[in-house]
């Protein structure tokens, strides 16, 4: 490896202004002032505190893990079907049929959205949780897809063979041989999802009504200087949250591929 | 078990099925009906007949909507040139200059801001730009002048897109760079070619793609933001995604609100094309 010295700084100043937001969460979550502002004033608890006592955020929060839960759920059951169809068998419309299954990755969000807005609001389906996990399942699916495509793709393809030589059915085969061997790749699926969703806005937004939702709420909050700690309080727990989730995730990713015989390479994109 | 290529054919029909009706249900026909709707006449929550072209008249005509929409492809153009420059030398690090088991590690890093609570990140910038915020009282604390950086509306949504979509550039020009045949620069620069020669002539050439790829990525969800203008330009500077809300939301204009989502859908396809097309003669010319 040559050394570049230049670019090595370069890269932790990036570094440094993608995480410098990030890192000033739990600095003023510590700090004994209402106002955010340098320089600091002390150090309290009492933001963790007064967060923990809002019983709006708990129901948003509560509200926020059912959705994340039912989307995650969803997408990735979704996602096998896919991912399992497009790897293993050739079919008619495959590819139009998979392009619309994707499309969501490369669409704004705020259309997904409005489209799907319009049509529940014309045939008068009434907005809520359920209409939220609607929307955000579609979202999560093309990632769940693409995770999911990866984890099959590195079957081997003769251990599905050799179980169906010696007797099993197609349903036992990938109960018993593939489904053991696609799990961590399940589990990254589905934790992703959980992420998605758990942070996604727009959708939350548009078709939940005013329905207490974490991020919402969130978007709500800091409109009002006063709520500001309180929600960086917040924010530090949920970014410790995410970071733990999305490392698991990961080490599922990585274990799956290694265990399937495959090279790790790359990230989650 | 061998399969005759028809029972092949309609096994993978039916496991694809659930995801396939889901999709077209849930996305396939709202997309259609909002085309539908933005050739429709309609007022306050109702559509209807006849059929017209009055919506696109609209937005051609009234120059507000005009300078919305161009607004945000202007914006969401900047942010891309902006975030894909920012991240090339990053990328090129990485993939160069790292050793090979660390890669992962440094890739990962890059890749967790991104997926921390985007409202969270989004909304630390208002604190961070606005009035009395942490930069300016840093600058005080040093004894500088506020600069009020918020009430630069536009220029405060272009530094907090940049932000937000940062990591997304990094990856794909990331991969298209580790797939640079390393013995072509050896052959570049035995052949005499300073290092800068060889990069400008070989590296950036082969990692286009990459590139261009990063910029498509940057600059779909950033044209169609809602977030960073309602909450960091104050809601002062409506982009596209805040224009299709007060139509289809506030106004329950749907027809008028359909022609602003088709028209954006159109744009956006515009630009992607143009990246595909020149990401093309890249493609060609590699080989």
């Amino acid at each position: 490896m040559k050394k570049a010295p230049g670019l090595r700084s370069y890269t932790l100043f990036y570094l440094l202004f993608l995480y410098g937001p990030i890192l000033l969460l739990p600095i003023f979550a510590f700090n004994d002032s209402r106002v955010v502002a340098f320089p600091l004033q002390g150090f309290t608890t009492g933001w963790f505190a007064e967060m923990a006592a809002d019983q709006n955020l708990r129901n948003a929060a509560k509200n926020s893990l059912i959705i994340a839960l039912s989307v995650a759920t969803i997408s990735t059951v979704l996602g096998i079907f896919a991912a399992r169809a497009s790897v293993r068998y050739r079919f008619p419309g495959k590819g139009p049929l998979m392009s619309m299954i994707m499309l969501p990755l490369v669409l704004p969000e705020m259309i997904v959205a409005m489209a799907l807005l319009v049509v529940l609001l014309s045939i008068g389906i009434p907005l809520s949780l359920f209409t939220v996990i609607l929307g955000q399942t579609l979202i999560c699916t093309p990632f769940a897809v693409a995770i999911l495509t990866s984890a099959f793709q590195s079957l081997d393809r003769s251990l599905e063979e050799a179980a169906l030589d010696l007797g099993e059915t197609p349903w036992s085969t990938f109960r018993l041989i593939i489904l053991p061997l696609v799990m961590p790749g399940i589990l990254a699926s589905f934790l992703i999802c959980f992420t998605i969703s758990f942070d996604e806005f727009i959708i939350a937004n548009f078709l939940g009504s005013g329905q207490p939702i974490l991020s919402v709420y969130i978007f709500g909050q800091f409109r009002f200087p006063a709520k500001v700690p309180s929600m960086l309080a917040l924010g530090t727990l949920l970014v410790l949250l995410s970071i733990i989730l999305l490392g698991f995730a990961e080490y599922m990713r990585r274990r799956g591929i290694a265990k399937a015989g495959g090279k790790v390479s790359g990230g989650f994109l | 078990m061998a399969q005759t290529p028809r029972s092949e054919a309609r096994t993978g029909l039916k496991l694809i099925s659930p995801t396939a009706i889901y999709v077209i249900l849930l996305l396939a026909v709202p997309l259609a009906t909002v085309l539908v709707y933005s050739v429709m006449t309609g007022g306050r929550g109702i559509v209807s007949f006849p059929l017209t072209f009055e919506n696109y008249a609209e937005l051609w005509s009234k120059s507000v909507y005009g300078y919305i929409m161009l607004k945000s492809l202007l914006v969401a153009l900047v942010v891309t040139a902006a975030t894909v420059i920012l991240a090339y030398p990053v990328a090129y690090f990485v993939s160069f200059h790292v050793k090979p088991e660390r890669k992962s590690l440094w890739l990962f890093l890059i890749t967790i801001p991104f997926w921390t609570s985007y409202i969270i990140r989004v909304s630390l910038w208002f604190v961070i730009l606005g009035y009395g915020g942490v930069l300016d009282s840093t600058l005080a604390v040093v004894g500088l002048q506020p600069l009020n950086l918020a009430s630069y509306s536009i220029l405060s949504i272009i530094i907090v897109l940049a932000h937000a979509y940062a990591p997304f550039a990094v990856l794909p020009i990331f991969v298209s760079l580790e797939k640079v045949d390393r013995s072509l620069l050896e052959a570049g620069q035995d052949l005499g070619e300073s290092r800068w020669v060889t990069f400008l002539r070989v590296t950036l050439p082969l990692s286009m793609p990459g590139v261009i790829a990063a910029a498509l990525i940057v600059f779909i969800p950033t044209v169609g933001d809602y977030v960073t203008p309602e909450l960091v330009g104050d809601g002062k500077e409506p982009m596209i995604a805040n224009l299709i809300e007060t139509q289809l939301l506030k106004l329950q204009n749907f027809p008028q609100g359909s022609a602003f989502a088709v028209a954006s859908m159109l744009m956006v396809g515009i630009v992607s094309v143009a990246f595909v097309l020149w990401n093309r003669r890249f493609i060609g010319g590699a080989k």
